[in-house]
């Protein structure tokens, strides 16, 4: 059933102060409303307990990319579409514009935004697995504090986050050490655009001397959180790649991973799909 | 408001798409899916091409708004309207709209799309009648007639 709309309130903050002493004020009581893209879905389908939410729209300090010396900080608030746009980000953070683009439609990526997409906490959300291998941190603030965390290590369970019902999500931010990096993005879904992930997956490898020197590898839609497989890198680290080694890589991922049957798919087509996927990407780094 | 200023009262919390409907009897955007994955519902905020159902009606105060109702200049069809007719573009007419305002968007950021271009410009709005060929065909149609108008232009090389 449709929700009824004027049992709702959305208040619209210009500052970022005033949206901390909204938080800070009455704890749990507003949740920050960004792009609305997985929220109004929520309403209309009339599953949107929660009633009282602000509107970060207006909150210019939530948006825009800087590029500095060792690192590029995302604003929360900013959109799929800018992201895209960046040619700082597209030059040298390519899975997370691959990740952009394939959320959704161009409709959703003008309104979807990184820190959203994070704190909605879906585990078959398509940036998390990007952020998790560029080794992202997230910037949290309260009226009390700042500071930031690893992203790896952020969602402790299902739709559970270490932030805190006084914090807001103000920034990521990705170190810039990735260049020489090969890197590897694919999302499967049941068709190629607008569609949810069965699974997606996201690679970056240094390859040193024909081995793998470092690693990393993060899935979604595998597991109750996005996952970073810290075993299957384990696996990997330091080996070159031979069948021998990609077999024990993809037996590693098994055990690591924990799909599951929902109505997107089955979790005997999702661990056959994450050890393709596991497969291409190590023999892209052979190439 | 298509150009004009309008003032309507909503719930914070309504979605634009109703607002357009019911307040402002902008009837030609058509409510599909209701959860952003058609495209039916698609109007230009700002520039940017949105789904109006998953806009809450607060956050497009004094916002540039622009509906099917906007794009053609009074009696004149705009170019994509005109291709998408020439080209048998529309059957049942419920996602045309949507689709007008999706390849108006394209063409405003890809003047000249090649084909994945025009795939990935329309891949929001889903179409149950035409099989989207002569959707993609009005939209080459489209900057076809553009480019031609521009070449015809007194001064024009």
């Amino acid at each position: 059933m449709r929700a009824y709309v004027p049992s709702y309130d959305l208040r619209v903050p210009k500052l970022l102060s005033e949206a901390l002493a909204l938080l800070a004020q009455e704890p749990g009581v507003w949740r920050p409303f960004a792009g609305g893209t997985d929220l109004m879905v929520l309403l209309e389908a009339g599953k949107l307990d929660h009633r009282k939410f602000f509107s970060l729209a207006k909150i210019d300090d939530l948006r825009g990319i800087e590029v500095a010396n060792d690192s590029a900080v995302i604003g929360a608030l900013t959109t799929y579409s800018e992201i895209l746009k960046n040619p700082a980000l597209r030059e040298e953070f390519p899975l997370l514009c691959a990740a952009a683009r394939e959320t959704g439609s161009v409709a959703t990526q003008n309104r979807g935004t990184l820190g959203g997409n994070i704190v909605n906490a879906s585990p078959a959300a398509d940036s998390p697995p990007a952020l998790l291998v560029y080794d992202a941190e997230v910037e949290l603030i309260s009226q009390r504090r700042v500071h930031w965390v690893p992203y790896h290590g952020f969602h402790t369970g299902y739709k559970k986050m270490l932030i805190s019902q006084e914090e807001l999500l103000r920034s990521v931010r990705l170190p810039r050490r990735f260049q020489s990096w090969r890197q590897y993005y694919r999302k499967v879904g049941t068709r190629k655009a607008q569609a949810i992930s069965k699974v997606c997956f996201a690679g970056t490898a240094l390859m040193q001397r024909g081995a793998i020197g470092d690693v990393r590898i993060a899935l979604g839609s595998v597991a109750p959180i996005p996952l970073r497989a810290v075993e299957t890198e384990d696996a990997l680290r330091g080996k070159s790649i031979t069948p021998a080694s990609i077999t024990i890589a993809k037996e590693v991922l098994a055990r690591e991973i924990v799909p599951i049957d929902d109505i997107r798919s089955t979790a005997r087509y999702r661990l056959r799909v994450a050890q393709n996927l596991l497969e291409e990407f190590l023999t892209l780094l052979a190439k | 408001m298509n150009g004009e200023p309008r003032r309507v009262t909503a719930y914070p919390v309504s979605r634009l798409l109703d607002v357009l409907r019911e307040e402002m009897h902008l009837t030609g955007t058509k409510e599909g899916c209701g959860e952003g994955e058609c495209g039916a519902c698609a109007v230009l905020l700002n520039g940017a091409i949105v789904t109006s159902c998953l806009v809450p009606a607060i956050e497009a105060e004094g916002a540039e708004i622009r509906t099917i109702e906007g794009i053609a200049d009074s009696a004149q069809l705009s170019a994509v309207q005109e291709a998408f007719l020439e080209c048998g573009g529309a059957q049942c007419g419920m996602c045309t709209p949507g689709m007008v305002i999706a390849a108006t968007a394209l063409l405003e950021r890809h003047p000249h799309p090649n084909d994945a271009e025009i795939r990935d410009g329309l891949a929001g709005n889903l179409c149950r009648c035409t099989g989207y060929q002569k959707i993609f065909a009005a939209v080459v149609r489209a900057y076809e007639s553009c480019e031609a108008a521009a070449a015809t232009k007194p001064g024009a090389q």
